[in-house]
């Protein structure tokens, strides 16, 4: 990993984006399912996953959309970046969900399901299984 | 990022729950900045106020976090959606009113001063050269780096409001250096604010984080603020230095064709319904102009003048206010242009204004027309 912006520990599956996320107008903040046609995770939920996008793009209220679908239990466990974002760096601040950066290669070798788990506080590591 | 021992302290917990959410908030913004430390703060201005923004997540977010959460500087805030005082003349439901209530109350209860104005630097004494502030609203952010000496990055309603809660800041950005690699050269003569408006537009779209700026004349604080006004809306870049730069700087030249652009880009209507005066809002200089250019003259069709309470107050007392509603204005404190759920596309096509950061969000957010002219094009065309 590049950055931790929020730190955490945590393991599950993976729900990649290839586009990045809009979460003010593109995740529904009660459901956390992706309600935009033209993105790549439509109708997908985002919850219990390890949400990897490039970044987060749009309006800083999204952050407020982070908040709202982790306390309606609808959150992703953790989200990893390609780029930091200030939108995604708050929400996931103000929600507590562990987030962090990583290089490109390491993006592009996560796939979409795949199992991994951090733990920021003991390594930098991202470990796959 | 490196934190002190007492820092780590409050971001493990160690401090209560609010103070380690501010610090995960402002460690999160620093990492992403590239931030070495946290460096004192002595004044916050906080965004994320107007319940039309915020909505029923940001007020349901401060609700809980007011019952604990209290400011440790000097903190400001940004325009509501309303003034209590005349919101019955507008039609607004009470679900609107009674969030933006609560709104207001959670504020209130952490301490924050109740401004409700986008021009803090025009209100309050600024404080001496070089002293870091954190400031969310764009305008203000942008106004304190280029004209009031003061050191802020453009925050976020978050990161401004954790600075608010523990009174430090990241150290990034333009609060430690600015180098920018742009000069822009105003060449357009006989500027008035609009074309300062929109001068700022185009370089808030050009700029990174800060730009340079030559070729200016003498500008009035109304010209001031417009440039502001117009850059915090069309970009990133929260800084402009006066003067050439660096012979390596990209010149680029600020010409009628690039001005004509932004204006093309803006206005979209030859004439308006209603009239807006005040994004940012009007300062006792500017009231105190508009009531010299109306002497004797009315307005033709509704105009709105927003301002902040203690603006209004103080122009109540000079009389200013009694002239102003004799021509017609309706007076609106507490609240801007900007973002307003007072003006709706259901009866309202298109809106006059000079201002730029008033024209991008009208015609954007509110989703009406709009026709952009100077204030004294406004006084001649639409006053008898």
């Amino acid at each position: 990993m590049k950055k931790i912006l929020v730190s955490g520990k945590v393991e599950g599956i993976v729900l990649k984006s290839e586009n990045p996320i809009n979460f003010l107008g593109t995740v529904d903040k009660k459901t956390g399912i992706i309600s935009d046609r033209n993105h790549n995770l439509f109708e997908k939920p985002v919850k219990g996953k390890i949400l990897v996008f490039p970044s987060g793009v749009g309006s800083s209220v999204g952050a407020y959309t982070i908040y709202s679908i982790k306390s309606n239990n609808a959150a992703p466990l953790a989200m990893i970046c390609q780029k930091a974002d200030l939108t995604v760096a708050t929400g996931c601040a103000l929600a507590n969900i562990p987030l962090i950066t990583i290089s490109d290669e390491e993006f592009s070798s996560i796939k979409n399901g795949m199992k991994l788990s951090f733990d920021t506080d003991s390594s930098n590591q991202i470990h796959y299984q | 990022m490196e934190l002190t021992r007492e820092e780590e302290s409050a971001l493990k917990g160690e401090q209560g729950e609010i103070m380690q959410m501010a610090y995960r908030i402002l460690v999160a913004t620093g990492e992403a900045t590239d931030a070495e430390k946290l460096v004192p703060i002595e004044w916050a201005h906080l965004s994320g106020v107007n319940y039309n923004t915020i909505g029923d997540a940001g007020e349901e977010f401060l609700s809980g976090i007011s019952k604990n959460a209290r400011v440790k500087v000097k903190t400001t805030l940004n325009p509501m959606g309303f003034d209590i005082d005349n919101v019955s003349n507008y039609g607004l439901n009470e679900n609107f009113i009674s969030k933006q209530l609560s709104i207001r109350n959670s504020y209130e209860t952490m301490g924050v001063i109740p401004s409700f104005s986008c021009i803090p630097y025009e209100i309050y004494d600024i404080p001496k050269n070089g002293t870091q502030v954190a400031f969310a609203e764009s305008n203000a952010a942008i106004h304190a780096n280029s004209f009031d000496h003061l050191k802020t990055n453009k925050e976020s309603a978050f990161s401004a409001l954790a600075s608010a809660i523990i009174g430090k800041s990241p150290y990034s950005s333009l609060r430690k250096e600015d180098n920018p690699n742009i000069t822009i050269r105003m060449k357009v003569k006989n500027p008035n604010e609009l074309t300062y408006g929109m001068l700022g537009f185009f370089a808030g779209k050009i700029g990174d984080t800060s730009v340079n700026i030559s070729g200016l004349g003498e500008m009035d604080k109304r010209q001031n603020k417009a440039m502001c006004g117009g850059m915090g809306t069309s970009g990133t870049c929260a800084k402009f230095i006066f003067g050439e730069g660096d012979s390596d700087c990209e010149k680029i030249d600020f010409d009628e064709k690039e001005m004509q652009n932004v204006h093309d880009e803006l206005n979209t209507d030859e004439k308006g319904d209603l009239i807006t005066l005040g994004s940012p809002q009007l300062g006792l200089d500017e009231i105190s102009d508009l009531v010299g250019k109306l002497k004797g003259r009315s307005f033709q069709k509704r105009c709105m003048i927003f301002l902040p309470r203690t603006v209004k107050e103080q122009a109540r007392k000079i009389g200013y206010t009694n002239e102003l509603e004799r021509a017609g204005c309706e007076i609106l404190s507490d609240c801007c242009t900007c973002l307003s759920p007072l003006i709706s596309k259901d009866n309202v096509d298109a809106v006059t204004t000079n201002s730029i950061k008033g024209a991008f969000y009208l015609k954007n957010s509110n989703g009406v027309g709009v026709n952009l002219k100077s204030l004294s094009q406004i006084v001649e065309d639409e006053t008898r």
